[in-house]
């Protein structure tokens, strides 16, 4: 079911004037911002599709922006985002391009900072729900409409039984699960989708195991974000 | 959710004899793991938006920052005052309001989609005008808003509900047949009946294209909402009629889709095709951009086959 519930069909409470130009794209950039962890020093937009076509009509501009700076889909300073970022010394980059099989509206961020880039592509999906499709060159599925774990690790035998366990121990039900590697014992990533809040206590166990590289929880129904490198 | 169609959903209804909007509060409050009351408190304070919208695109400046749109509800208001609308009062009053909704959605207010931001008037529009009328509390509106989500919660899985999937039938179309069901049982409908007022709009808005001049959410996303208002009362009284969808609802719902996945990409929301390529909507992108396409200058990237 792409559509999960009652609300991602009442809802959202949003700035206009388009769910999937504008409220969704806050909450791409939302997300994009939850997994980069901070403020970037920089941020290169790529727009594919609808989006690429009539971003500024609909101010998504302003409204993935808004995301980034961790706007809400119904702040009213999303219309003036691009000069708080511009303030804030954020380097906003633009650019339109064409995927052919993408979804219509569907948009790349790249977030740099001093130590690190991330990389999110993902499509708003509709009545401003949003689907990411890709983190860091990892194509994975989900939609941050539940408290999310992203986990970039090495792929080793038994890691994602390791992970589970511990989550089963905590008491969190898994509601979804995406796994994507970039070989055999390379780099990888897991994304679980729960249905309820992850104690911090529990992140801190997972972050302990060997092999883990990264962890960053995204939760759009929160709005909340955290970040552990180990 | 334990249902996938509407027909699953009346015969669930049905047999529990409760109402779609009942039946889809206690579902929410399942799924989120939330109390009914804080489930029902979450869409109280979203109908609190709506009603808004609605008295804020009558009363302020409604025009959009491109300048095209705004005070077309306040037109459509005073003409009711007039006395004499052709729609009759109610169905004039219904109208306004969507029309209200939806230029401040385009003057980048705070609205709810429902199910999208360019379909936002339509519940809104029906839901106040008919609460005014029939004296309803807002707790009957604010079921009926759950009654309304769990209809477009079924098109959205099996459909589309946004403009540049399936065009302005999946946008609009969804959103008039949500607000028809859902009135139709505020008006004390069956869930059968809610149910054959979906498949009766459905049907009127099969084909819509997305074609907004300038890509934006103005024309004629505008007047499509007034419009939708209209027609939404109308398969409401339909149904309360005894008059039936005699495709199911549901079958009327693939039809969405089969016609929405084969509308060329000029008819969905890429301001490619229709009313957005006319001379005039031509000339329009043009002063506003300054060219008649916004992606003009596109890299290219990925495979072109």
């Amino acid at each position: 079911m792409r559509f999960k519930d009652v609300f991602s069909i009442i809802g959202p409470s949003m700035i206009g004037p388009s769910s999937s130009h504008t409220a969704g794209a806050v909450r791409l950039g939302l997300t994009a911002r939850s997994i980069f962890g901070c403020l970037p020093e920089s941020a290169e937009i790529m727009l594919y599709g609808s989006f690429a076509d009539t971003y500024r009509g609909h101010g998504t501009d302003m409204a993935i922006v808004g995301g980034i700076l961790d706007y809400s889909p119904d702040d009213p300073r999303i219309r003036d985002s691009l000069n708080s970022a511009q303030r804030a010394g954020i380097r906003i980059d633009f650019r339109t391009a064409v995927k052919p099989t993408a979804h219509p509206n569907t948009v790349t961020i790249i977030l740099q900072g001093s130590c690190r880039e991330d990389r999110i592509t993902g499509s708003s999906i509709g009545g401003g729900n949003i689907e990411i499709t890709n983190v860091n060159e990892f194509d994975v599925r989900f939609t941050t409409m539940y408290p999310t774990l992203l986990i970039f690790h090495d792929d080793r035998t038994g890691m994602i039984a390791d992970v589970t366990r511990i989550l089963c121990n905590s008491g969190v039900n898994i509601s979804h699960m995406d796994v994507d590697r970039k070989s055999r014992k390379g780099d990888a990533l897991t994304v679980i989708e729960m249905d309820g809040e992850l104690p911090q206590l529990v992140v801190q166990s997972i972050s302990a195991l060997p092999n883990i590289h990264r962890i960053c929880t995204v939760n759009q129904r929160g709005e909340s974000c955290e970040l552990h490198v180990t | 959710m334990n249902f996938t169609s509407l027909k699953q959903l009346v015969d669930i209804c049905t047999v529990d004899k409760l109402s779609i909007g009942q039946y889809m509060l206690q579902e929410q409050a399942l799924e989120s793991g939330q109390s009914e009351q804080q489930t029902f408190d979450q869409m109280a304070g979203y109908y609190r938006i709506m009603k808004e919208a609605v008295n804020k695109g009558l009363t302020e400046n409604t025009v959009s920052r491109s300048g095209l749109t705004g005070g077309d509800a306040k037109r459509v208001w005073e003409n009711k005052q007039s006395g004499q609308p052709s729609l009759g009062l109610e169905a004039s009053t219904a109208m306004a309001y969507a029309l209200s909704v939806s230029e401040v959605n385009a003057s980048m207010g705070r609205i709810i989609a429902t199910p999208t931001a360019g379909s936002c008037g339509i519940i809104p529009g029906v839901f106040v005008s008919s609460q005014e009328r029939f004296d309803w509390d807002d707790d009957r509106l604010i079921l009926g808003l759950f009654s309304a989500g769990a209809i477009g919660y079924i098109i959205a899985n099996n459909s589309f509900v946004s403009g540049a999937e399936g065009g302005c039938q999946a946008e609009v179309g969804s959103a008039i047949g949500m607000a028809a069901g859902a009135l139709t049982e505020l008006r004390g409908g069956t869930p059968e009946q809610a149910v054959h007022a979906v498949g009766l709009a459905l049907k009127n808005s099969l084909g819509l294209i997305c074609d907004p001049v300038g890509g934006l959410v103005e024309i004629p996303c505008i007047v499509r909402n007034g419009f939708g208002a209209v027609t939404a009362l109308a398969a409401a009284d339909m149904a309360l009629s005894g008059v039936k969808s005699v495709i199911p609802s549901d079958e009327v719902i693939q039809v969405m889709l089969e016609v929405g996945s084969s509308m060329p990409d000029a008819h969905r929301e890429t301001a490619k095709g229709g009313l957005a390529q006319t001379p005039t909507g031509k000339r329009i992108m043009k002063s506003l951009y300054g060219s008649v396409s916004q992606s003009d200058n596109s890299d290219k990237e990925g495979d072109p086959t």
